[in-house]
């Protein structure tokens, strides 16, 4: 009996140990190496900087450490430039993306009950589709002799072709596609659990429509306009696919100065410290996000 | 009160999912374009699809991603489960903070760092770059997704069946696999799915971790969308969309059948 106990113990252990450690290893582990790589200098090797760690030096290893990195980001403006651009572009993008998302969220939460589930999933659906599949599919309705240059042609519309690809616009363009399911769902579960007697009665009242819409619908919508917000703005700000095929080599982004960091320039330390960056801009919305998804999944009946 | 669309609404509506679909409709239909130009019609053609089917290199690419996919995909599943029970079914154990930080964080995080800390630590432990260094690190990033599906689903979990097993005697082990398992099955069904083509979709992680003889996928496909556009991706597109609206389509169904018989099986 005691044995038994024993192995259920065990057993009962290791369901919370394995998926911990796993997470430990590959998730925890390598942020505390790129802390580290941020703080050492490049060397001109394979691997491009200097060794991670060696026990027998541990004295060596902290004077071995700097801030060279940071202070060549915080010399060289680019990368506040960078920075700067990516949360104004991700900012923007998440309003035009609550502004597209509500209506849409709205109109299937007043559906009938027996199409929401199919409208679900249709907005579903072209999110397993590919990502970068859909961002391609863009750059042949944006391009200057595109489709969307020769549909507004046929229509008599312009005479000119349309500067749109290769611009700040088309990255909005390209987010607000990309982005949409993830804005739309949060926004639709909080929606349809929306008891529908408060806006009655606020008309009865003598409210108008748009009134009982801002002191009703918007703040009973508020858990999904955060959740919808933050999982749009968080990977938004560290964009690197839309940015790249659709922005041109004018839009500045901070996800694609670290790739390119890496990728071209081979500066380990370099890109890693940019990593870091962003990942200080991200920290508290990540932290709020967190709470606010924990909270939402425990509170679910 | 009955819910009523109105005009409004309509719009919205047609117009929010004619966003959604038409460039995925375009790209198909220009598939089947004659014209080496990808934006001019020239009349109706399958070529682009033999061509790609003669394209050794892209066929080797989908090869491997698949391999990727299925693999990852299957270990995050289990993972997933694991992780998903311990936060539901375990209470506040010592470093649960870390823990649900540790399952929300790799779920938003831009993949540019996920993929770069990664990468470093397959470095740091000098782990050759390829096959398997992407799979491990799929595995990472899927796992946290796999998790949020199961646990929504335990959430609502009635767990007196469990309780009743129990009380009939039956292990826990064996009431987990003869009570818990099959009721939670749709949801870690729903969650290998998502890992699937998370991993089949993924281009910066996959990027960054990738090694000889290991380009997937979406590598290839974005090498050649930088060089420009070509009806020979049109065509891989409109192929891997077919797939998944294949698969999404019979998925749903799958678990609308068992939905209406559970129901059928309560009356």
């Amino acid at each position: 009996m005691k044995e038994h106990s024993l192995t259920k113990r065990l057993s009962s252990a290791l369901v919370p140990a394995v998926p911990y450690l796993w997470l430990g290893v590959f998730f925890l582990v390598p942020f505390l190496i790129v802390l580290k790589i941020s703080l050492s200098d490049t060397a001109v090797a394979q691997p491009p900087y200097r060794p991670v760690f060696e026990w027998s030096d541990i004295a060596a290893f902290f004077s071995g450490l700097d801030l060279e990195n940071f202070a060549l980001l915080a010399e060289d403006d680019l990368y506040l430039r960078a920075t700067l651009s990516s949360v104004r572009i991700a900012a923007i993008s998440t309003v035009l993306l609550l502004l597209v998302g509500f209506p849409i969220a709205y109109g299937m939460a007043r559906a009938p009950e027996r199409h929401r589930s199919l409208l679900v999933a249709l907005v579903i659906l072209p999110f397993w589709t590919s990502f970068l599949i859909r961002i391609y599919a863009w750059i042949a309705i944006l391009k200057p002799e595109g489709l969307l240059t020769q549909a507004l042609m046929g229509l008599g519309l312009t005479s000119d072709p349309i500067e749109i690809l290769n611009t700040e616009w088309a990255v909005y363009i390209g987010i607000v596609y990309a982005y949409l399911p993830f804005m739309v769902l949060p926004l639709y579960a909080t929606l349809e659990k929306m008891d529908d007697t408060l806006l009655e009665a606020a008309l009865d009242l003598g409210s108008t429509p748009w009134r009982s819409f801002w002191t009703i619908t918007v703040p009973l919508a508020m858990p999904g306009i955060i959740a919808g917000s933050l999982l749009c703005f968080i990977p938004a700000v560290g964009e690197f696919v839309i940015p790249d095929l659709l922005g041109g080599s004018e839009t500045l982004m901070i996800g694609r100065q670290l790739w390119s960091e890496f990728f071209s320039n081979r500066d380990w330390p370099l890109a890693s410290a940019v990593a870091i960056l962003l990942l200080i801009i991200l920290v508290i919305p990540i932290v709020i996000y967190r709470d606010v998804e924990a909270r939402r999944v425990e509170t679910r009946p | 009160m009955n819910r009523r669309l109105s005009l409004f609404n309509v719009t919205s509506l047609v117009l929010g999912f004619a966003f959604l679909y038409l460039p995925i409709l375009l790209l198909m239909i220009y598939s089947f374009n004659a014209s080496r130009l990808v934006t001019v019609w020239g009349g109706f053609s399958t070529q682009w699809y033999g061509a790609l089917f003669r394209n050794q290199a892209l066929m080797e690419a989908a090869w491997v991603t698949l391999r990727i996919a299925l693999l990852s995909a299957s270990m995050a599943t289990v993972l997933g489960t694991l992780a998903a029970l311990a936060l539901t079914r375990y209470g506040r154990f010592t470093g649960r903070t870390l823990f649900t930080g540790m399952i929300y964080a790799p779920m938003v995080m831009p993949e540019v760092i996920t993929g770069l800390s990664l990468l470093l630590f397959f470095v740091a432990i000098d782990l050759d770059r390829g096959f398997w260094t992407v799979t491990l690190a799929h595995t990472t990033l899927t796992m946290c997704f796999v998790t949020v599906v199961v646990q929504s689903r335990l959430m609502t979990f009635d767990r007196s069946l469990e309780e009743a097993a129990m009380d009939l005697g039956a292990p826990p082990l064996r009431t987990f696999f003869a009570v818990t398992l099959p009721l939670i099955a749709p949801s870690i069904v729903a969650g290998f799915l998502l890992a699937f083509t998370l991993s089949l979709d993924d281009l910066v992680i996959a990027s960054f971790n990738t090694g000889p003889g290991a380009t997937t996928l979406p590598i290839k496909i974005y090498s050649q969308v930088r060089l420009g556009l070509s009806p020979e991706i049109n065509a891989a597109s409109t192929i891997l969309i077919g797939l998944v609206t294949i698969g999404v389509i019979s998925a749903t169904l799958i678990s609308k059948r068992s939905v209406m018989r559970s129901q059928r099986n309560a009356h």
